[in-house]
């Protein structure tokens, strides 16, 4: 406890120099895919792994409750949605956040038993952080997709390409991710909604091992196919690397670091070094973008998803300025003032990443660990780039769009790391 | 001494004139802080702006701001 104002500065400023410290030598590498039980040992039957801060059944969005029944119908626990209601009513199931349990998941972002996840290794800290495999797009379980058709896709992804990369990947040295991101950069990739560049590169580095090792030619055409029809296959591991490098920078007493931000399509919550595992939540705000054909605003759920996680190290809609034509689908604007989003996070973050640089601004860096103080100081609040979900449970995604982090959440943070450093 | 003073005096006034003057005499040349269509009604009567985005620290809230200096000291 500090006992001077100016001490408590001086010492904010030294606890945030490590937690840059530790963003920057991070070093993450995809070096497995293994069912989540195995990845996840605490993980149990009945347990559902979800998106956001804690949340309760009773308090769920219609796309939160969808997954949940969904995958419960998936793991055997129920053989009906119907009968997955009832017992997620009644408290038949164990509802925790993915970020309790070193996982991170998109959207709903269901993570139970059986699912086969990434496995990404931070080779600085030793660490490991999870997440499940991309579905594609249309209707998922990630959007709140709960039919016939989302459940054989996740059957195929548990059964047949999840073993499959692990297979592959346990047969090479690992993939360092930090250099294909650095890439998908230049390629046009924010990493949040767009990856075409990064997963193009992960395919291509992919492919050589998966040839070798598996059999099935027919099998490896429909992986490949799979893979390669998916632009957006590299964001649940861009994810699982924000995890993996967020991690080890939890717990640097008196850091004003932001180590997390997540969303359960009810609140929004962030983490602070500072302040170890505690959230700080307040209601989530509605994405303001575009609709697909057919779909309005009115159709849209609040938003939600682990995927902050991404904006947490300076991609995503920090990383804007790489990514003009995601500007335009996202609906916030024309490609060439893409860059003014990236400045402004520049406003509210302590430093830019030399290794991630964006050709648009000169190479300048992504603007990287975000500052409470900074974000309360100027009232500007992290930029997301997002995909929306229906309201209604079993429908899927209806657009893409924009949404900034509420204020309110930093604001009590603030107060919280004032009050734990004696000056409040 | 008081004819040095003197002289001092008399020169300022004449400098604090001559600037009185000129803002008087020529257009006006605007530096506006804080709200942004104070600016942009100027410059749509052709006044000469310089616009600097600021807001007062912790949008004006006294405890925030309080508690943010202590933190950045």
């Amino acid at each position: 406890m500090m006992t001077t104002s100016e001490k408590v500065g001086s010492n904010i400023r030294k606890a945030n120099a490590e937690a840059i410290r530790r963003i920057l030598e991070a070093k993450p590498v995809l070096i497995d895919v293994v069912p989540a039980s195995e990845a996840i040992p605490a993980l149990q039957e009945g347990m559902i792994l979800h998106a956001g801060p804690p949340i309760d059944w009773g308090n769920m969005c219609g796309p939160m409750r969808g997954a949940v029944t969904g995958i419960a119908v998936f793991e055997g626990w129920a053989t009906d949605l119907a009968e997955a209601e009832q017992l997620a009513e009644s408290g038949a199931f164990s509802l925790n956040p993915n970020h309790d349990f070193g996982a991170v998941g998109p959207m709903t972002g269901m993570t139970t038993l059986s699912q086969p996840v990434l496995v990404v290794e931070n080779r600085a800290s030793g660490n490991h952080a999870f997440c499940t495999i991309n579905e594609g797009l249309g209707k998922v379980m990630r959007f709140g997709g709960n039919d016939a058709s989302v459940l054989k896709r996740l059957g195929w992804l548990r059964d047949t390409l999840g073993p499959a990369l692990g297979v592959a990947l346990r047969a090479g040295k690992g993939i360092e991710l930090k250099p294909l991101v650095a890439r998908g950069l230049t390629m046009g990739d924010e990493m949040h909604q767009r990856n075409l560049g990064c997963s193009s590169l992960l395919l291509r580095t992919l492919a050589p091992d998966l040839a070798r090792t598996v059999d099935d030619r027919t099998a490896l055409a429909e992986m490949l196919s799979f893979i390669g029809s998916n632009d957006q296959f590299f964001l649940n591991l861009a994810m699982a690397l924000g995890k993996a490098i967020m991690d080890p920078v939890c717990d640097i007493d008196c850091s004003s670091v932001v180590t997390a931000m997540t969303r359960n399509g009810t609140d929004f919550g962030i983490r602070v070094s500072g302040l170890g595992d505690e959230w700080f939540t307040a209601p989530v705000e509605m994405p303001e973008g575009l609709y697909f054909p057919g779909f309005s605003a009115d159709d849209a759920n609040p938003d939600m998803g682990d995927s902050t996680i991404v904006e947490t190290i300076g991609l995503g809609g920090f990383a804007m300025a790489a990514a003009p034509a995601v500007a335009g689908f996202v609906g916030a604007g024309t490609p060439s003032i893409a860059a003014d989003f990236t400045r402004t996070m520049g406003e509210i973050t302590l430093t830019q990443n030399p290794e991630w640089t964006i050709p648009a601004l000169d190479y300048q860096g992504v603007p990287t660990g975000i500052d409470i103080r900074l974000v309360v100081e100027t009232g500007i609040t992290p930029t997301i780039n997002t995909g929306i979900a229906h309201r209604k449970p079993g429908i899927g995604q209806v657009g893409a769009g924009v949404v900034k982090a509420p204020l309110a959440c930093f604001e009590l943070a603030l107060k919280a790391l004032a009050t734990r450093l004696g000056v409040r | 001494m008081n004819k040095a003073s003197d002289q001092q005096k008399s020169g300022a006034q004449i400098k604090e004139k001559t600037v009185q003057q000129s803002l008087l005499n020529g257009p006006p040349q605007v530096i506006n802080l804080g709200l942004a269509s104070f600016a942009d009604e100027l410059t749509k009567q052709g006044t000469v702006v310089v616009h600097v985005d600021w807001s007062p620290p912790a949008r004006g809230d006294v405890e925030l701001a309080n508690l943010l200096s202590k933190l950045n000291e």
